[in-house]
């Protein structure tokens, strides 16, 4: 009856589909700042797969297009199945490296032990980016601005015991502030997350008087709301005055965010701030496993100057390879995502926290290693 | 569109379709025996009719099998998949349930408890909704609307009835939700004093209530599109019987359409009721979950639907982690299946008058 007209949207609406993703391929390419890397065409071809960490996507995303320029035989991809799928994944030997938030655990290194040629998996923190504490609260929140608070006063808020934004205890560290007597409503993650487990555990280390809960994938009491995913908190926020909930810090958007109490002074979330956080936190003594580099942050730091709420997440690779041009390719390619260029390419792109240093420098002895023969 | 006239002239079309297609079939060049056979003497039929009544009946026999087969590998898969919860060692377990939990539960049955307590209330919280206005705007369809509108909701139900979920989910979080905050306010302080709706109303509303009429709105279309067509069965004989003698059009619809369709108005709930059971990415996306027995339904993080909770925890899950919602899936599967074998007590003794 109307097929002609029926026709013709569909060739319209195609003509869009292609135009939008012809358009697509030209500008995505991220902000390239010095030459990639040392591996500048070292003949790395094929195509390789990664999967993993949800958290990790934008910043895997920029690696891989401006890698890519340097390497044109080579074809990335990378899923963003989440933490544990990943490594399940890498586990089965279909993918090349995975991303993950939690470092392995003992059974993961014994399993690695039949896909990789020798040895057992290693892992490596290959993106940092601080966490901010964000709120939405008519006349006080808005971009840039920020509230004072110490770790106790944010650990009762996500408990469900400061129920009033105009509570005694926020007002005596905000004294400037003209605090409304709106409903505090909390926002957390609905699913498992790593952001979940690095926000618990600030919570644990800072104020372990005021949080009695283990750090932990999942939200562990009932105060408030929770969404899935980062989009989901940072959405729910967005949707109600009076909101404070936790997410990256690139998502901060419109928000308000708390700057923390560290030592004396409060510091506002920032990427250098957390990448120095990181840098300065001991190394995991790891039980299983060799090569291995695991940060155990210090969120209870009291150094001035250093945010405490970040997220560490990791790359995931094997020693040794079955296939040699896997892993010439893992080699090269994380000595480039682990490279000062690299990390500058995901903090451009993402507004995470380029790593350096000693941290990195003994991650990227680790990569070194790898067998690419 | 309505569907009456379709079907009427498709059952007009059958029997020529099926002369023309046996008469294709048959032999070529075989004008054959010009013996009359009456309907019960088959003794001189070709064999090649037999042999297509074979076809035919293995076909059938093989599709009703792979039904059965189909089926038998879900549970099979459901149970294989599962047993590591079941059979691992306590301490390891009891772990995963506590990292799934949040550390609220230890053992499987403390961890689905809740979960099939908000997947059946929200359920049936939906049900409870959508019926009544679904029922009501397939009578409007059927005997009171003018041709013209008629089309249009019938139109405007089958594409209700065609968005996907996640388009519902989506509509609901961003627009809708926040959109019912002032309404369930007023519900939370007039109405408070009934424990069902204890107040303060959470915003934005992220709550079982929310959750239930965004789902009420996905399965209305799929009750009203099959009483619609329920209704327009209704023998007629029997709507002018009752017309005749002196009854309203209300009272018609009373003593015929209603008895008439009731087993079929059954039918089309629990096939709305499973589907709501099954909804995944609407509930993920509108409802703060929360692992409680509470029936607040204005208030957030209270409850969680199995099918939701599993696709929030399944990309961050190890394999035991995996396990452990599989074996929920498991309790779902088993609830979908007791509700269906209810639905067909239910009709079959509805339909046995």
């Amino acid at each position: 009856m109307h097929s002609t007209k029926l026709k013709r949207l569909i060739a319209v609406v195609s003509s869009f589909a292609m135009m939008a993703a012809l358009s697509a391929c030209g500008d995505n390419t991220p902000a390239d700042s010095s030459s990639a890397s040392k591996g500048k065409n070292s003949g790395i071809s094929g195509e390789f797969h990664g999967a993993g960490a949800s958290s990790q996507q934008g910043a895997v995303e920029a690696w891989i297009a401006t890698y890519q320029n340097h390497n044109r035989n080579a074809k990335i991809a990378y899923n963003p199945s989440g933490s544990g799928a990943g490594v399940s994944t890498f586990l089965t030997g279909a993918t090349a490296w995975a991303g993950t938030d939690a470092p392995l655990n003992d059974q993961q290194i014994e399993q690695s032990k039949a896909i990789c040629k020798s040895g057992s998996a290693f892992d490596v923190p290959v993106y940092v980016s601080p966490i901010a504490v964000m709120f939405n609260l008519k006349g006080v929140s808005g971009q840039g601005k920020h509230l004072n608070m110490d770790a106790a006063v944010i650990a009762r808020i996500f408990d469900g015991k400061i129920t009033q934004w105009n509570d005694e205890a926020i007002k005596a560290e905000n004294p400037k502030v003209n605090l409304p007597a709106t409903p505090i409503t909390v926002v957390h993650r609905s699913d498992k997350s790593g952001t979940t487990n690095n926000f618990t555990s600030y919570l644990k280390a800072a104020a372990p008087n005021d949080w009695g809960f283990q750090p932990q994938e999942n939200w562990p009491n009932e105060v408030g709301q929770a969404a899935k995913g980062t989009d989901g908190v940072v959405s729910s926020i967005g949707q109600a005055d009076g909101t404070i909930g936790y997410a990256d810090l690139a998502k901060a958007g419109t928000f308000g965010t708390v700057s923390v109490k560290v030592g004396a002074d409060y510091v506002a979330p920032a990427a250098d701030a957390a990448a120095k956080t990181v840098n300065a936190s001991p190394l995991h003594a790891v039980p299983k496993g060799s090569k291995r580099v695991v940060v155990n942050v210090d969120y209870a730091t009291t150094v001035a100057g250093d945010y405490p709420i970040v997220s560490s997440s990791y790359a995931v690779a094997c020693p040794a390879y079955k296939d040699a041009k896997t892993g010439a390719f893992v080699r090269d390619w994380l000595s480039y995502v682990l490279s000062d260029s690299g990390q500058k390419v995901a903090a451009d792109n993402t507004g995470s926290a380029a790593l350096g240093g000693a941290l990195t420098q003994k991650a990227l002895k680790s990569v070194s290693a790898i067998q690419a023969k | 569109m309505a569907n009456t006239s379709e079907s009427s002239s498709a059952g007009q079309a059958m029997p020529v379709a099926v002369g023309q297609i046996s008469a294709g079939l048959s032999a070529p060049g075989g004008g054959g025996t010009d013996g009359r056979r009456n309907g019960l003497d088959f003794s001189e039929a070709k064999p090649s009719r037999h042999s297509q009544d074979k076809i035919f009946h293995a076909v059938a026999v093989g599709c009703g099998a792979l039904i059965l087969v189909a089926l038998g590998a879900v549970v099979l898969f459901l149970l294989l998949r599962a047993w590591p919860i079941f059979a691992g060692p306590q301490a390891k377990t009891s772990a995963v349930f506590a990292s799934l939990s949040g550390g609220k539960a230890h053992g499987f049955w403390q961890y689905v408890g809740p979960l099939v307590f908000g997947t059946v209330v929200i359920a049936a919280l939906a049900l409870a909704i959508a019926f009544f206005i679904a029922v009501g705007v397939a009578l409007f369809i059927t005997f009171y609307a003018r041709k013209r509108i008629r089309t249009v909701l019938n139109y405007v139900v089958d594409l209700l009835a065609a968005i996907p979920s996640v388009i519902y989910g989506l509509w609901g979080a961003l627009v809708l939700v926040p959109a019912m905050y002032p309404f369930w306010n007023w519900v939370s302080v007039h109405l408070g004093w009934i424990p069902l709706f204890a107040g303060p109303a959470a915003n934005p509303p992220r709550t079982v209530a929310s959750a239930a009429v965004i789902l009420a709105i996905m399965i209305m279309p799929i009750i009203t599109s099959m009483t619609r067509d329920i209704f327009a069965a209704t023998p007629r004989l029997n709507q002018e019987a009752a017309l005749a003698l002196g009854a309203t059009k209300w009272e018609m619809i009373k003593l015929t359409a209603l008895p008439f369709a009731k087993s079929g108005m059954v039918s089309a709930s629990m096939l709305a009721l499973g589907r709501a059971l099954g909804e995944t990415m609407a509930v993920m996306m509108v409802l703060s979950p929360g692992m409680t027995y509470s029936w607040h339904w204005l208030q957030a993080s209270k409850s969680q639907t199995i099918a939701a909770n599993i696709a929030a925890q399944y990309p961050e899950a190890d394999s035991l982690g995996v396990s452990a919602l599989i074996a929920t899936g498991l309790v779902l599967f088993v609830i979908t299946f007791v509700v269906n074998l209810l639905a067909r007590r239910i009709t079959r003794k509805g339909g046995a008058r």
